[in-house]
């Protein structure tokens, strides 16, 4: 009966062995991505963020109403023109596929607006915006950095507030579209 | 029947014997000293609280042992971001005063490999300085040395708790040498491609609350050129 549980001990061994090389211990979900090829070359993906049920913060100085309620923003000057945003992201389908981060802040006669965008299943993005406003309401950026998917790609991005149309009482406000274009990698341009 | 018992007490015996050997493993080496510890270059260091509650804003799925903060947040529930936390943080110099802002997003990594002893984590960060630009960090984290010194021993301790000094750098990539890849966006970093380091201190920490006494730090190695553009907007 001792020789039994001797192999008891090393069948549970190899079992817990195998069990965790074969059985993966973090399996992100993921959404089918939407992507669209640009005229020019390249890959189009569209996301959006509700607003205002998809905003997780808006960290700003002198806001009447903190979002999330509790939200104690610093009074500190150094902060005074700075306005950080999180969101979560939705794809075409309007599923969650990520959050990101926006940043505005003037700082003298420099006006900065920084996207991060983070699809957990697929890498991040980081995108400097243009401040000035493009006919259509548009802004542009460029993407500066990307990790993992993104690692190596180069593009752009452009965003927009489309206000809501639509009769239906629970409807949005309205959306923050974000367009990528990803048009090659950063040593080919 | 007896033999079968035996069998399966064996094979239970076994299993928690390999879980021990893994927690354990002498062949998981700790990393030892951070690559930017002997660098020539000009460092930037910004410390944060990595105690949730001490942050502006943390989310994540609201099932895990850190809890988001303030209380009302909105919550990463779905699918897609269910591993996936967020935080939007205050970031401070040596001296503690403020010297920007940070957003952290951090998911749970599908490279882990717990025999291997990597625990690993995607995160990313974007930091603003004012009146020196923005920066934009990549990295993969393993906190295998975190959960194995901290977090076990809160698990196995009576009060569900721990207390010591816990000290160690979680990069562990994607740069060569185990850094972080630190891209500047705006201001006098724009164009600029550096490394970090983000590491940990430890102090104490509940099995149910997660970190109760912890603090961050990112160290960001400014390139010559870099070095002389804050130095100027200092």
């Amino acid at each position: 009966m001792f020789k039994t549980f001797i192999v008891g001990i090393v069948l549970g061994i190899a079992a817990a062995a195998a069990g965790l090389h074969l059985y993966p211990v973090v399996d992100q979900h993921r959404e089918a991505s939407i992507v669209s090829v640009a005229a020019n070359g390249g890959n189009v993906e569209a996301f959006h963020a509700n607003v205002p049920m998809d905003r997780i913060m808006i960290g700003a100085p002198g806001q009447s109403t903190a979002l999330p309620a509790g939200l104690e923003w610093p009074a500190d000057e150094m902060l005074q023109n700075v306005r950080v945003e999180l969101f979560k992201i939705r794809d075409a389908r309007d599923a969650v596929v990520g959050v990101a981060a926006r940043t505005s802040a003037s700082n003298g006669a420099t006006e900065i607006i920084d996207w991060m965008l983070h699809l957990p299943a697929r890498g991040s993005v980081y995108v400097n915006m243009r401040p000035e406003s493009l006919p259509g309401g548009y802004r542009q950026g460029e993407l500066r950095a990307g990790s993992r998917e993104f690692d190596q790609w180069s593009g752009r991005m452009t965003e927009r507030w489309v206000r809501n149309s639509s009769a239906d009482e629970e409807a949005p406000a309205g959306r923050i579209e974000l367009v990528t274009t990803f048009v090659g990698r950063q040593e080919a341009t | 029947m007896k033999y079968l018992i035996a069998l399966v007490l064996g094979a239970v015996t076994g299993a928690a014997l390999f879980v021990v050997a893994l927690i354990y493993n002498p062949f998981v080496a700790d990393r030892g000293i951070s690559p930017l510890a002997v660098s020539q270059s000009e460092l930037v260091a910004l410390n944060f609280s990595a105690v949730p509650s001490d942050t502006l804003v943390f989310t994540n799925d609201g099932n895990s042992t850190k809890k988001p903060h303030p209380e009302k947040v909105l919550q990463l529930w779905e699918a897609p971001v269910r591993k996936t936390s967020a935080m939007a943080t205050v970031l401070r110099d040596a001296r503690s005063q403020t010297a920007g802002i940070g957003v952290k997003f951090s998911s749970l990594s599908e490279r882990t490999r717990l025999l291997q002893g990597d625990a690993l984590v995607d995160s990313v960060w974007y930091v603003y300085l004012p009146k020196q630009g923005s920066l934009f960090i990549q990295q993969s984290e393993n906190y295998w040395a975190f959960l194995r010194d901290v977090s076990w021993p809160a698990i196995r301790s009576g009060a569900n708790n721990w207390k010591g000094n816990w000290v160690g750098d979680v990069t562990d990539g994607p740069g060569v040498l185990g850094t972080a890849l630190v891209t500047g966006g705006t201001g006098v970093f724009q164009g600029l491609k550096m490394e970090g380091v983000e590491s940990l201190i430890a102090r104490a920490y509940s099995a149910d609350q997660g970190p109760i006494a912890a603090e961050g730090q990112l160290l960001i190695e400014l390139p010559e050129t870099g070095a002389e553009a804050t130095a100027a907007a200092d």
